[in-house]
């Protein structure tokens, strides 16, 4: 029988990293995810996990000592947010490039400047193209959930690509909600033990990693990586078939909500969708074909898929918590778009620029997307500026 | 593991992930003579074989007969060029000339 609980965000991840029970845990403190790492430090001086926790002084040492251990053959761990990913940036594409399966929970917040600690998706879209692995979770199960799963799909040896699981800040990371726990022992036999093919603590092979890689060679490992960044779609599917078997819980590359027969729809990740959810079911009471596409993997993005999804719809909103100040729009907005053109699907689609800095979205601003999409469809597709912008002052 | 041999021509689906290297000590098949743009020219009849260059080689570039402990002619393909032993000759007997040929 699964645990009932009732937990935060950022509790639900720290107990999935103690089930999990990596060798290492690098980290340092940053709001709003802080609590990953001060959690789990408390399993660690309570002897309830075996894990060598590392207290770094930056972030930057953060992601080099998961670099090191993952190297040296360990399973490392880390969390952070905001211009604490910033500051990983250097080590995150030495991670991917070096074909390193470390895990990152990631709690998503506005990156400064001006300062801000709330939540937006500005941290996660920075690393967009780092090469890591990237799920989106709308809320504390989905988080923890995607956690446990993180490992299978990193450390599969068709992939072997580090993985960032993102929650929204705050929003998801301090709200308690109930969740649904997996037994320890459960846990420890899905996610397995990590057995590197080479590793630097082997005795019996001297390698040597991370190597000087010039105009010969960079291109074709930049090539694996993309390969293996394809090669990942499919591992994604296998280990969520596993987890569903495990746990009943279903997980896809996106969770299509009341899609199947909707007029208009929503896309939008984490804990936006929701309040989608919540407006979706009311406009349906009236009548009204609503429906919403959470994305949850966004690397690697589900080109045909998505396509495919949205297909017949009359027009789609595409949402994005941060905005690429591009003067072309958000990057989910540009990854979907981008997506349905080359399959060649053609529908009306908007962006929406939202909820930065923590601005609340309520289910009043989701509303407005799902009136303008109606007038989009009622306008005959006509669309004055794609470009648009939910709960800003003008 | 197999020795592998990776070079100009070999496919992304053959090559290492992440560039790992599986055999140690193989700096050797690295050849960084090609980054020279001064080439060292030794002139035997000059030298007195007095031995204070090939210690301040960085890249043991000047070889050394293990019976005789002369030094011999350079090994181009790691000599880059710095022209540090032309320096420490006392006798002129190692010009640099232009280019990385000799």
């Amino acid at each position: 029988m699964s645990i009932r609980e009732r937990l935060s965000g950022n509790e639900a991840s720290a107990i999935a990293m103690k089930q999990i029970n990596p060798d290492v845990v690098a980290a340092f403190p940053i709001t709003p995810s802080t609590e990953i790492p001060q959690y789990f430090s408390t399993f660690v001086s309570n002897g309830q996990v075996d894990t060598e926790f590392i207290a770094v002084e930056s972030e930057h040492s953060a992601m080099s000592s998961c670099i090191g251990a993952e190297a040296a053959g360990a399973r490392a761990m880390t969390a952070t947010s905001s211009n604490g990913l910033s500051y990983m940036w250097e080590m995150l594409y030495i991670a991917s490039g070096s074909r390193l399966p470390i895990v990152l929970s990631l709690v998503n917040r506005a990156v400064s400047g001006p300062l801000n600690i709330h939540n937006d998706h500005s941290d996660a879209m920075g690393v967009r193209d780092a090469g890591w692995i990237m799920l989106f979770s709308e809320n504390n199960q989905e988080a923890y959930d995607n956690l446990i799963m993180a490992h299978q799909i990193a450390e599969n040896s068709n992939v072997m690509l580090p993985l960032m699981v993102c929650q929204d800040g705050f929003i998801t990371s301090h709200s308690i909600e109930n969740i649904e726990l997996i037994e320890d022992d459960k846990v420890k036999e899905f996610v397995g033990t990590y057995k590197p093919e080479h590793y630097l603590l082997n005795p019996n092979e001297q390698i040597a990693v991370g190597p000087m890689d010039l105009q010969a060679y960079l291109f074709e490992h930049k090539y694996q990586q993309a390969e293996a960044m394809r090669n990942a779609k499919k591992v994604i599917l296998d280990v969520a078939d596993k987890f569903e078997k495990m746990t009943g819980r279903k997980y896809g590359f996106f969770e299509e909500y009341k899609l199947d027969d909707a007029e208009i729809a929503i896309v939008c990740m984490n804990s936006t969708a929701g309040t989608t959810k919540a407006v979706v079911d009311d406009l349906r009471a009236k009548g009204i074909k609503a429906g919403l596409l959470k994305l949850r993997v966004y690397r690697p993005f589900p080109v045909e898929e998505i396509s495919k999804a949205l297909s017949h719809l009359k027009a789609v909103a595409i949402l994005d918590k941060t905005d690429s100040v591009n003067a072309a729009g958000g990057p989910l907005f540009e990854d979907v778009t981008s997506a349905l053109y080359t399959q060649n699907v053609h529908i009306p689609a908007v962006n929406y620029v939202y909820g930065i800095g923590g601005r609340d979205t309520t289910t009043k601003d989701i509303s407005k997307v799902f009136e303008d999409l109606q007038a989009i469809v009622a306008d005959n597709s006509k669309i004055d500026n794609p470009y648009r912008y939910l709960g800003v002052r003008i | 593991m197999a020795k592998m041999h990776i070079d100009k021509s070999t496919p992304a689906s053959e090559i290492t992930k992440g560039g790992t290297i599986y055999q140690a000590g193989n700096a050797v098949e690295f050849k960084t003579g090609d980054w020279r743009s001064m080439c060292p020219v030794w002139i035997e009849e000059k030298c007195k074989q007095c031995g204070l260059c090939f210690p301040v080689c960085p890249d043991d570039a000047i070889p050394v007969n293990k019976e005789t402990l002369n030094r011999e002619d350079f090994n181009y393909d790691y000599c880059k060029g710095c022209g540090i032993c032309s320096k420490a000759c006392p006798f002129g007997a190692i010009e640099m000339r232009e280019g990385g040929k000799i």
